[in-house]
């Protein structure tokens, strides 16, 4: 744990730790309220924005791809209503019409325009980049309080860290609107609560969380975040706020083991070169909640005997 | 020959005129087994179905690999990305009933966990002496630059059959798709059914991967199928249309794609087929924008025009504008607002009928009859001659309606 790991190591579990964080607290309203893919849909859809904002403005700059991403996710949530209540269709394939559209204009978007001397691929906004965000001023543990070193670090851990305070703050802030309106939306709408309003503004949410990891880390950990942690987190408790903390405890756990698994689990095995973190983080995020649905000690349904012919 | 032209018309090239042939089959076979899919409310089943394709691929070509042989044997990669695609369908369906997860949450695990492995293993394979042009990532996204005679051949086949099996077994999962519960109470094993059609499902992905890849192949078995609904209320027309749609995407969408450099082919096809759905969306005669509207218009027409009617016959002033313009326009009444000889002998007949329901109601306590009265349907639509004539021994002879009426 010296020098080389706050150099090489320190940042990426970081910024996974950030993500992970972003994305995991609206995942466990979007849990509740049955909307875990809209989280799948706006990753999808990242794609073509981020395309948009480079075609318009010709350089890879971090705010106009957040901008492009973020209005991207906007469009996506608008077209799926759209085509939802236009032409009666049920919300999944309206989905799935919708962010398989986008996501291959921007592919083909991506195919015509010349991207050659940028990195801009469908792969690394798949994968991201989570091993490349290293800190290369930093000479130990004691750059942390140097005020130079500090200046280089990764723009992303900056950004990640600005939007995950945001996101916890709009949770903390939005707390009781958001879980009475998750658990009874009619009793919301009779205390008076602007219920659509709490539904757009958390998928508005998510969009900003997804769209930023995704900067940092690629759209597979944003889908696994959205979902795994708070999902596991559901089978633990029946109080939400331990729920919440459940789910955080959880990303924490996923970002800091699957970074670590990535790049040292192969050579613990013999091999030489470390594999993909995002995928990794992904994969212990799956292994966390298989164990919570095999072993969570609230992780059956209430009646779950009489409702077996419903489902 | 304009290019595209020659791509619709096979001419342009051996293996342009493959791809184009694969990929209407892939199309039709797509739609149609999407179409139970979508039926059953489940079309997002497919994306966690194709994600969790890629951990399979990956794993087959190391196998195949360490036993020796081509890594890049396409049967030995599709066999390898169903086993893999199972694995996730069944986690899928466990962890829905098993735990108190929902479906969609289930279906985001699987497909997001399902990919990160299947990443973690292509950046394994990067590392392997013999997996530096392995060209795995292509099944991403689909490519059919190296498509060969024998990968054309596996998704003809596979289609024919993957149709062919949906044809058969169109009856009873039209029947479980509809009402599982009164499929069950007549007999037919729900769970069998499902996982038939699941299977039908994974077929079409497996054999999609190569031609539009795993992202994308997921838009050939929901689309089309959304796409014809909007033109017809019969199940088994949806069937076929859809997979007229999603044949003729395939098809026109490689024929474009071949047409010009740097046009995916998987996109173009998703992108044709997204340009059916939109216009169906707006101009389907069935249930499409378009119609929605004309109908509203229709109705609206109709009531403003009865309810102009029943107020000339009673001799009451009309002020509303667009009845007046309706009763104008049908030349119900004059520019000045008096009515014509036309106009109080339609209102007298909406008056008499009016009159007839009243007695209908006191007669037939049969709620099943007098229950259409929704003041627009004809009563000779609902009663007999005879039971009329009846109505109107009760109520005597038609009163006309006075001239000076309206305004």
């Amino acid at each position: 744990m010296g020098a080389e790991f706050v150099q090489f190591s320190l940042t990426p579990i970081l910024i996974g730790v950030f993500a992970a964080i972003a994305c995991a607290l609206p995942g466990n309203f979007l849990v509740l309220r049955r909307q875990a893919l809209i989280g799948d849909a706006i990753s999808h859809v990242v794609l073509p924005g981020i395309v948009v904002a480079f075609l318009i403005t010709g350089t890879v700059a971090a705010i106009p791809m957040l901008l492009g991403a973020a209005g991207a996710a906007i469009v996506a949530v608008i077209m799926i209503e759209a085509i939802k209540r236009l032409g009666r269709i049920e919300p999944g394939a309206a989905m799935g019409v919708t962010f398989t559209t986008l996501f291959a204009a921007g592919v083909l978007l991506l195919d015509q325009s010349d991207t050659s001397n940028v990195h801009l691929d469908v792969e690394h906004a798949l994968m991201g980049n989570l091993e490349s965000l290293i800190w290369f001023r930093a000479e130990g543990w004691h750059s942390l309080f140097d005020p130079a070193a500090l200046a280089a670090l990764p723009d992303e851990l900056a950004r990640i860290f600005v939007v995950c305070l945001l996101v916890i703050a709009l949770t903390v802030i939005f707390w009781r609107p958001l879980k009475i309106s998750t658990f009874d939306e009619g009793f919301a709408q009779a205390l008076g609560l602007p219920v659509g309003a709490i539904g757009f503004g958390l998928v508005v949410t998510a969009a900003i969380a997804a769209v930023a990891a995704f900067d940092a880390v690629g759209s597979i950990i944003v889908i696994a975040m959205f979902i795994c942690p708070p999902a596991a987190a559901r089978l633990m408790t029946n109080s939400l706020e331990r729920q919440v903390f459940w789910s955080v405890a959880f990303a924490i756990v996923s970002a800091v083991l699957g970074y670590v698994f990535a790049g040292y689990g192969p050579l613990w095995f013999g091999g030489q070169n470390a594999v993909s973190a995002a995928g990794m983080i992904a994969a212990v995020s799956g292994i966390i909640l298989g164990l919570a649905c095999l072993y969570g000690p609230h992780r059956s349904r209430v009646g779950a005997g009489r409702q077996e012919s419903a489902a | 020959m304009n290019p595209f032209v020659d791509a619709l018309l096979l001419q342009a090239g051996y293996n342009a005129a493959l791809v184009a042939i694969g990929a209407g089959l892939l199309g039709f076979a797509g739609g149609a087994v999407g179409t139970f899919l979508f039926l059953r409310k489940r079309a997002l089943v497919s994306d966690a179905l194709a994600h969790a394709t890629l951990p399979g691929i990956g794993l087959a070509f190391i196998v195949m690999v360490l036993l020796g042989g081509d890594g890049r044997n396409l049967l030995g990669l599709l066999a390898g990305s169903a086993i893999s695609a199972f694995i996730g369908l069944w986690l899928v369906q466990w962890m829905t009933r098993a735990t108190r997860l929902s479906e969609d949450a289930a279906i985001g695990a699987v497909l997001s966990v399902f990919f990160g492995l299947g990443i973690v293993i292509l950046t394994i394979i990067q590392t392997m002496s013999s997996g530096r042009q392995a060209g795995l990532e292509s099944f991403l996204l689909g490519s059919t630059a190296g498509m060969l005679f024998n990968d054309a051949l596996i998704i003809a086949i596979g289609g024919s059959l993957a149709v062919l099996a949906t044809w058969l077994l169109r009856r009873p999962m039209t029947l479980v798709a509809f009402d599982p519960e009164y499929a069950a109470a007549s007999g037919t094993n729900v769970n069998r059914i499902d996982i038939a059609m699941m299977g039908l499902v994974m077929a079409v992905t497996v054999i999609g991967l190569k031609l539009v890849g795993l992202i994308l192949i997921i838009a050939l078995l929901i689309i089309p199928p959304v796409t014809a609904r909007f033109w017809t209320e019969r199940s088994g027309r949806v069937f076929w249309s859809a997979g007229l749609f999603g044949g003729v995407s395939g098809y026109v969408g490689a024929a474009i794609s071949a047409s010009a450099p740097a046009l995916p082919t998987g996109s173009i096809i998703v992108l044709v087929a997204a340009t059916l759905f939109v216009f169906s969306l707006l101009f389907a005669p069935v249930r499409g924008v378009a119609a929605a509207v004309i109908n509203h218009r229709r109705f609206q027409w109709r009531v403003h025009r009865r309810q102009g009617l029943l107020a000339m016959a009673r001799a009451e002033p009309i002020h509303e504008p667009f009845t007046l313009r309706v009763l104008r326009a049908e030349g119900l009444i004059r520019k000045d607002g008096v009515p014509t000889d036309a106009g109080r002998a339609q209102a007298a007949k909406i008056a008499r009928d009016e009159r007839r329901w009243d007695v209908a109601r006191q007669i037939h306590l049969d709620a099943g009859l007098t229950g259409r009265y929704d003041g627009l349907t004809p009563i000779e639509q609902v009663f007999t001659p005879d039971e009329i004539a009846e109505f109107d021994t009760r109520i005597g002879g038609p009163s006309p309606v006075q001239p000076q009426g309206a305004a």
